[in-house]
Formats: C-alpha cells, structure tokens, sequence
C-alpha cells in the first residue's frame, strides 16, 4: 500500500504536528518503506486469531472510592507556560 | 572499582562515601554524555555518610548506599524528567515512580538521570535533545538504546546500578552493546507508575548492571505488585529473591536454541555469533541441555512491534500540548496554531515519524488492516513461545545481529534501525522476560552480550542461567577498572 | 408547543435518540484518588493522572463501576462480566491526555429499555412509550474552559477531569420532543432513586445530546439526522428538538436536504444553528485501552447489586396506592425525591393506623413547615418515629393539628422532641367535656343576641361561638368538643 502526501498531511493535522512541505515528502517516503515492510503481515491469515491487547492478564479489580490525592493549586498550574488566576491560559477556545 | 565493589560494599572493605567521591569526580566530565542531570554533590555525600552509618549501625538496607543511575524517562522529585526531549527539558515531577521509589526505600543512592532515545524511542541514544551517548568500549560509537545513558554510565562505573526502560529491546540492546547486565521484566512485574510512557503494552522497566547479581538485587528490590498501576501483576513468585538462586547453577535444565535466530536465516555478525556460541557452550558445560526449537512467527515480531507501538505513543504522547507543562511555542495565534508549533518545535523527527505512523495505523479505514492485524499477529507470537516452554525451560538468542556501529551510521534509514530489534522485540509483544548478559567481545574489543528468554515470571531462572555465563565468557574481565 | 401536531402535521414523523451523560456521585474520580466536590476552587482537585502528567496511570473506581451496575440493572439492561476500557482520541485543553477513557467495544451494560410515560400523566397511567436503552458504558468527564469575555483567551479548569459519567445511548425510539422530556424526567427520577447521582441538570450532572431526524409519515427509512448537542434543562430538551424538527421540516417542504452535522440549541433565539466546524471531521482513532486490563464484574457482585437496589418511583407509587391505599396525587407526591418516599415508608412503619393518614401528614403540613423552616426534608433532623409521634399527639387529641404543626416547627428550629414543646408551650388540648361545658355556659350566657339570632335561623353563628369559646380556653379547647357541647345546648 503506497500513502499519498495529502494522506500525511490529513494524519500530521489529526496528530497536530506541523510539518514543513520539504519534510512532508521525505515522510511520504520513509512511511511508504515502513508501510511496505509491515504489510508483509498480510501473508498471515488471522480470521480466527483473537487480538492482544494486553500480554499478560492482569486481574484487575479496581480501587475503593477514597480520596487521597491531588495536588496543590500552586502544583498544577505552577509550571504551566501561561496561566491566570489558577487557572491555565490559552488562545480562544470556541464552541464547547 | 572493581566488578566486586557491590561486596566490597557489604563487607564494610569500602565505604559508601569513597564509592561516591569517585563518581562525583568521573563523572564531572561526562565523557560519554550518560547523564541528562546529576545530583548535587554535597547532597550526594550526605546521603553516602548516611548509609555508612547505617551500615556501622547494622542497619544496611539490601541496597544500603549503592549508587545507581535513572533513565530520564522515568520520574523522580529531585531531579527534571526530561525523557530526552525538548518538550520536556525544564519538566520537575510533583511525584516519584514506584520503582525509584523502591530504590530509595533498599537504600540506594540515586546520582542522577541517564540520557537516551527521546522517549525511547531508539536502538541507539542519539536523538535525545542533549545529543548522543558514547559507547565507553569505544567512544566513536553508540551505545545502543533507548537505555544508552544507562548502560554507559554502568560501563564507564559512574553508578553500581541502573534504570532502563524495554519496549522493544531499550533495555537488552544498550546492555549488549556496553557490556553490563540488563533485565526485561515480565509484564507487569515492575510497576510503570512513573514511567513515561511510549508504548503502554510493551514498556517495562528493568533493572540493570555490571554483575549479575547487582541486576538480580536491583530487580528484587523494585519488582512486586503496585495499586498505582493497574496491569501490575498481584502474583509474587513463591521461593527466595532472584540474588539468592544464582549459586542454584543449570544443571538439568533444558535450554532451547531457535533456529530463526540462529540458522543461517539470520544473517548474525559472525563474531556476535562466535560469543552466543561461547554462552551456550558455557550453559551445556554446567550441565544444561540444549535443543533446537521454532519460533515461527518471528519474522514478523519488527513489523508487529512497530504498529502496535507507535500506535499507542500516538496517543501517549498526545498530552505534550504546550498547554499545561512543557514547552510551548511562543507566537502562537489559536489553539490550533498552539497545538502544532509547540508539538512541531518540542519533537525531535523520529518521534514525528512515529507519532504520524502511529495516528495513521489507528485512522479510520486502516484500524483494522494495520493496528488490530498486529494484534493478532501477536497473539501468534505469544502462542510460539508458548508451544516452545512447553518443551524447555528458557530460551537462548542473540541480543542485536551487530556489535555496536559509529555514531551516525544509521541516521538516516529508519528501517534499517528499526531491523537491530529483530531480536529482542518479541519479548515484548509476549509479555515474557528476557535478559543480556555479557558473553565476552569482539576482535575490536566491542561488547557482546547473549540473550536468555523464559516464560512469564521464570526470571529466576534466567538469572541462573545469566549467573553462569556471566562467570564463564567474562574471566578476562572481572578484574576490570 | 406540547402539541406535536404544530411541529409535524399529519405528513412527517420525527425519529429522536438521546445520549445522556449522567454524572456518578463518587467521593473520588474515576481513575484517580482526587475529590469530585462540586464547586471547588479551581485546578484544587487535581491528581496528576487528571493534569496528564507524564507517567501517570489510571485505577479504576469499583464504586463508580456498581453505581454503573445499578443503573444498568435499574434499565433492565445486559450486564457484561468482562468490560473492557479504550481510548478516545482527539485534542482540547479541557482533555488533558489528549484522549478520553471511555467505553467503546464492549460496555459495561447493554440492550435495556426504559417505559416512559407519554400522554403528559407523569404518574404513568395512560399512555407509555417503550424507549430501547442501546448501551450504558462508563467513561470520565473532561475538564471546563471558560472563554474571557472581551479578550482572546480562555481559562481551564480541570477539576472535572475524571469525574465518572454514565453515558446512557437510547434507541431512536422517541418520536416528539415532549416524549423526549418525558424520557430524560424518568431517567433523572431512576438515577436520583438509585442514589447514583444527584441528577441536577443546573449543575451538569446530567446532561444530553439528541438524534434528531424526520421522515414523511410511514416510511420506513430514516431521514439524514443532526446531533444536537451539551442540551442542560428539561426545557430545552423539549424546546431545542422541537426547534430542530421544525427546521428539518421546513427544509424538505423547501426541496432542501438536511446534512448531517452536529448543531446547538441557541436559546435566546429559539432556533439551533451548526456549531462552528472543527477542522476536520472527527476520527477519535478508538483503540483498546493499554493502561486497564479487562475490568472483571462478576455473577456475584452483580447479582449482590441487584438484591440492593432500591426501589424505583414507578414502583413505590405502585404499592402506595396499590397495597397502601394511598391517593393517587399524593403517592405521586411522595414519590417524588427519594427522601421524601424513604421518609414516607419509614413513618409508615411506625404507625399503626392507615398510611393515607401519614400520607396527608407529610403532603398536607410536614412539606409547609419543611418549606416554611428552608430546611429539606435530611437537613432537618426530625427522625420518621419522632415525626410519627407527632401525628398520634394530634390523632389522641392531646394537641390540636394546629398545635401539632407548630410542635414540628419547634422540633426542627430548637431541636426540643415534642413532648417537651407540647409542655413547654402549653399546647396540651383541654379534652376533659366538664371543664369545657362551663367554658361554652359562660359564653352562652354573656351572649344572649348571638343565641336569638342562632336560633332563628343564622347557622353562621356557630363558627362565632366556637371562636369565643377556644378563646377563653387560652386556645386549649378540643376543637371538636367544644362544637359538639355548643351545638347540643343551641339546639337543645
Ligand atoms: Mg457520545
Ligand atoms: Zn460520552
């Protein structure tokens, strides 16, 4: 399968990640030989294997509802690159 | 210092503090890049004496003053947590991983945050936004990685112990390539809490350093079961630590030996070969059997490994936004703006690379041909390892097809790169442990290690094969330094 | 606008599907050990999981998976044995992991139904509508960006993050906006009822988006549907699908189509509008959550919730009226919070008499004095034995029902129990008839007037001479003595 530079550029804004248009078509090339090198999984069939999700099970059975964490105000927007009144800053955020 | 100093430590022939003023002052110039941020030394002679103390006291914890080294993907409070990246280079964790935590409670002594793979994501430690690690056997080349810091620092004896990270070889590889001990964990028994994630479903921390039996105690004291991580395994294997079974030896354990790692198919460096053969020999010499065995879906484990992990770091690494910590771009004008250039300025190419491979692997339209396909490759990987420990005990391979290359050399193909997992990728996608262990070096003097792989939970048993090894096709080297 | 036949005349019919969000009333977040207090400073319940700092690991809250249970349980639903976590991808400050963890391939609980009352008789008695419940999976809240009015920014707080939320996606079984009110009231009553969530849609505890499509009238096929979304009243609910329909309509009457977008109920206007577009359609790239292993609920816990769950509204004013021959506006009364039905039930167990009796008790003067005092129904600390021994003060006439509400008064506002007030504030009745008959001669004797008119013919007086009489007892008279002696030496 051979990935389109419009593909890269739909999936590097899904990922939001700039990238320059001289960049954009080295990629083009690095994905199409790391596509083309996974795609030999196609030579396995796996209709009836079931997917791992998770290597070894463990069990997992949940925590009780106790509070006993956080941090301070100070700590959470402490070292943010913009802040204001406790709170974190950043440009315009339209329709919730 | 010699390789013995761990003893010498215990039976009080050397103290904590001269181990430390030592590493102070090798590591003042950090020759090889291995470390990312050192501790301050007169907090580190502080705690030294303290261990001393505790030691004329009779209270020496089971790591009481040894000096061991953190890759800096994992979180510490002392110390920034910059994963080798841009976008982290100023980050201060409000809180501790499990595993340095556990460190500290044996008494170790943490000296500082060892350099790597940004994110780890790398066989060779040189994309990180300090700049490359050398490798200590020869300084023209690379350590190996994710975990290179790590595994020069042990090399270049700037700490007795160390923290790497393995998702697909970060641990093994840079041990191999250094010539120190290293551990891939089973699944779930190394808590992740604190670990900053590159692939969730492979990553395990694991312990490494230059004896066997350091990496056995360091494994001992961070492994068991932790509330903060939910795919931490609640099971404790019954029977004393890993340190207290190496002098148990091999004899009547069967190993096997797979032919897709060791046939011709493999295409192994010869010398590389030469000191795999060396180990094994080593093996049936103290009274271990030997067989070959298949694992036939190994060829696919770099293809599965690549999709299923660079999927999940698509998602784990979405959270370095600018917005909350980290690094933002300055002249952003909307959010959208904001999201791509402080994502565009903070990544370094081989995580963009992944980060775009990843998203489109889990695109709609492709979910299924790409990241649930490697799934259920996986589980064909898992079920060869499984048919193969009905059979034997534990596995022997190589670690990397190559001893270490120059710095630079594989820039540029990041296939080519991707293929030095070939080995040790398999391990992750099954859960299973698997260790490097120094098998003795090339013609030129380059480091070569073995790896031993086992069924879940069975790193005692790998620690006992790794223990024998180690005292065979390491002679020349004991007395090192 | 509750006539649907304005909307929809005779030739379309609307096909309508909510997804509600409900929060869990958990003491701490979903994944984290962080508190879920509503109100908070800002960015002060926060646990690094909930900032997304780097390391950090999710837990899951086995409180939030059972109040899961009950509601799913509650719905009639399938309960999964294994759920199964996963991500939801996409970016917004509020979503600090750049993705949500959510529910996506195998949900906690599916395939339930809920029966709504459809003809406007909220008690249930006429016309139901059976609304199919598709699935019911966990998920957490994000956080809350709020836009600085005047200026280019916005702030976030994160304290929501993590929060645990029911999302609970019905069938497109709704057909008119008052059916759709009618079934977010009985889901708001089922939640509050099961103690799992406070269920106030003022503080988004309970919020919905609605599918919303329309078709000619017996057709099969449905018609392009839009998502209206974040609806937070029971108001707009009905009002914004209603708007909505109305568009649509009017749309194909034009020879237009509708797109499929997702759109916003602008109050003020009364009209929805597309919300701004985000750049590119949505692709959450769901997969499998690494983080959480598959969450085991097993046969046991399910059916140990199951034996627990409280009894629903629909349910109680069934056997209040049915069993308990209570009336039917006022078991509809009583069933309306939990507590008050609680504090029915219970008052109802130590009474001996007939529980419309209780029933009038608490309809009639215990919601007037709760209300009068500002106190609800918990706050204000009168147990349901001590409320009943109020009523039997009145019903054995030691003290009269006015006296019995100012006793319930007390006991709330000084804390006093009312054997106490009654003697403290004298409110004891004079019940003994030959104290009271001298009371009634002296009246009559010092009226002779009123007599000569009452015994002409002015009934009216009677109301008089009571007045007088219970005046001179100092307002301790048997009423019904008191009327009973006078009428007898009137009559006489
Ligand atoms: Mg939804
Ligand atoms: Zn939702």
């Amino acid at each position: 399968m051979s990935i389109a530079k419009t593909e890269v550029e739909k999936v590097a804004r899904l990922a939001r990640l700039e990238v320059e248009e001289k960049r954009a078509e080295k990629l083009v090339d690095e994905l199409d030989s790391v596509l083309e090198y996974v795609g030999k999984l196609d030579e396995l069939d796996t209709d009836d294997v079931e997917p791992t999700t998770h290597p070894v099970a463990a069990e997992h059975t949940g925590r009780d509802d106790e509070v006993n964490e956080g941090l301070t105000v100070e700590q959470v927007v402490g070292h943010a690159p913009d802040q204001q009144d406790g709170q974190f800053r950043v440009p315009k955020v339209v329709d919730e | 210092m010699s390789r013995d100093i761990l003893k010498e430590l215990r039976a009080g022939e050397i103290s904590s503090l001269e181990v430390i003023d030592a590493i102070i002052e090798a590591a003042q110039d950090d020759v090889f890049n291995a470390f990312v941020s050192l501790v301050d030394p007169s907090e580190l002679r502080e705690q030294a004496r303290g261990a001393d103390r505790a030691r004329e006291a009779g209270e020496a914890r089971p790591l009481e003053g040894w000096p061991v080294a953190i890759k800096d993907n994992i979180c510490t409070r002392n110390l920034t947590t910059t994963a080798g990246s841009k976008i982290l280079e100023d980050f201060e964790s409000p809180y501790e991983a499990t595993a340095v935590q556990r460190l500290r409670d044996a008494g170790a002594i943490v000296v500082g945050k060892t350099n790597l793979d940004e994110f780890g994501m790398g066989s060779s430690s040189e994309t990180s936004h300090i700049g490359p690690v050398r490798n200590p056997a020869d300084p023209d080349r690379v350590a190996g990685g994710s975990s290179g810091g790590s595994a020069a620092a042990l090399a270049a004896e700037l700490a007795l112990g160390a923290l790497g990270s393995d998702t697909g070889g970060s641990v093994r590889q840079p041990a191999s390539h250094c010539g120190v001990v290293g551990l891939k964990p089973t699944y779930g028994r190394v808590s992740r809490n604190g670990l900053i994630a590159y692939a969730s479903s492979l990553d395990q921390i694991g312990p490494m350093a230059s004896t066997v039996e350091g990496c056995a105690r360091l494994f001992d004291a961070i492994a068991g079961h932790d509330d903060r991580d939910a795919t931490s395994l609640a099971v404790e294997p019954a029977g004393p630590g890993c340190a207290d079974v190496l002098s148990e030896g091999v004899d009547g354990m069967t190993v096997g030996l797979p032919e897709e790692y060791l046939g011709e198919a493999s295409r192994l460096d010869p010398q590389v070969r030469s000191r795999v053969e060396a180990a094994i020999e080593a093996l049936e010499e103290a009274g271990a059997e030997t067989t070959s065995v298949s694992l036939p879906h190994t060829e696919y484990a770099v293809a599965t490994y690549y999709l299923i992990a660079t999927a999940e770091a698509s998602s784990n690494l979405a959270r370095y936004d600018g917005v909350r910590f980290g690094r933002r771009a300055e002249d952003a004008d909307d959010l959208a703006e904001l999201y791509k250039k402080s994502r565009a300025e903070g990544f370094g190419d081989e995580v963009k690379r992944r980060i775009i491979l990843g998203t489109y692997v889990l695109s709609a339209g492709y979910y299924e041909a790409y990241y649930e396909k490697a799934q259920k490759v996986r589980t064909l990987i898992r079920r060869d390892f499984e048919s193969a420990f009905e059979e034997v005990d534990a596995l022997v391979a190589p670690v990397a097809p190559t001893p270490a290359w120059t710095l630079g050399e594989k820039r540029d193909d990041p296939l080519e790169m991707y293929l030095e997992d070939i080995f040790t990728t398999s391990a992750n996608l099954a859960g299973i442990p698997a260790m490097s262990v120094p098998s003795g070096t090339t013609d030129q003097g380059l480091p070569v290690g073995t790896q031993l792989l086992g069924p879940a939970l069975s790193e005692p048993v790998l620690f006992r094969l790794a223990q024998k090894i180690f005292e065979q096709c390491n002679d020349e080297a004991s007395g090192r330094g | 606008m509750d006539d649907l036949s304005d909307i929809l005349g005779d030739e379309y019919e609307a096909v309508i599907g909510l997804e509600v969000h409900c929060q869990l009333d958990t003491a701490s977040k979903l994944f984290s050990g962080a508190s879920t207090k509503y109100g908070a400073e800002p960015n002060s319940q926060v646990a690094p999981l909930d900032m997304g700092l780097p390391g950090t690991l999710p837990v899951v809250n086995r409180k939030a998976v059972e109040y899961a249970v009950r509601a799913g349980l509650a719905l009639r639903c399938d309960v999964r044995n294994e759920t199964k976590f996963a991500r939801k991808n996409y970016f917004y400050p509020d979503l600090p992991k750049g993705y949500q963890i959510s529910q996506h391939r195998a949900p906690l609980c599916e395939n339930g139904e809920l029966v709504v009352p459809i003809d406007g008789d909220p008690l249930g008695d006429g016309d139901v509508r059976r609304v199919g419940i598709q699935r019911l999976h966990l998920e957490e809240d994000a956080g809350k960006s709020t836009h600085l009015k005047g200026q280019p920014h916005s702030l976030v707080d994160l304290n929501r993050c993590g929060v645990p939320l029911i999302e609970i996606v019905s069938e497109p079984d709704l057909r008119t906006p008052a059916e759709a009110r009618a079934y977010m009231k009985a889901l708001r009553d089922i939640v509050v009822f099961l103690d799992i969530s406070d269920g106030e849609m003022s503080e988004g505890s309970l919020r919905c988006d609605a599918n919303v499509s329309v078709r000619p009238s017996g057709d099969e096929a449905f018609g392009t549907r839009t998502e209206l979304k974040n609806i937070n009243s029971f108001k707009f609910v009905h009002d914004g699908i209603a708007a909505e329909i109305r568009r649509q309509i009017e749309l194909l009457e034009a020879g237009e189509s509708v797109e499929q977008e997702t759109r916003l109920y602008d109050v003020d206007a009364g009209r929805t509008r597309p919300m701004r577009s985000k750049e590119e359609s949505h692709d959450y790239r769901y997969f499998p959550e690494p983080d959480l292993p598959v969450f085991t609920v097993d046969k046991e816990w399910i059916e140990e919730i199951r034996a627990n769950l409280p009894a629903l509204p629909a349910e109680r004013r069934r056997m209040y009226r049915e069993a308990w021959n209570v009336g039917r506006d006022d078991a509809g009364v009583l069933t309306g919070e939990p507590a008050l039905a609680n504090f029915f039930e219970a008052s109802v167990a130590h009474w001996s008499g007939d529980a419309q009796t209780v029933a009038n008790w608490i309809v009639n003067q215990w919601l007037r004095v709760l209300n009068d005092t500002g106190h609800t129904i918990d706050e204000a600390g009168v147990e349901p034995g001590e409320f009943v021994g109020v009523v039997e003060l009145v019903e054995d006439r030691v003290i009269s029902q006015n006296a019995g509400q100012t006793v319930l008064e007390e006991m709330i506002t000084t804390g006093r129990d009312a054997e106490t007030i009654v003697d403290d504030e004298g409110l004891r009745q004079m019940t003994d008839a030959g104290a009271i008959e001298s009371l009634v001669d002296d009246v009559l004797d010092d009226n002779p007037e009123q007599v000569a008119e009452y015994r002409g013919g002015n009934n009216n007086v009677l109301g008089w001479f009571i007045g007088q009489v219970m005046q001179a007892s100092g307002g301790s008279a048997d009423p019904k003595i008191v009327r009973s002696l006078l009428q007898e030496k009137l009559d006489s």
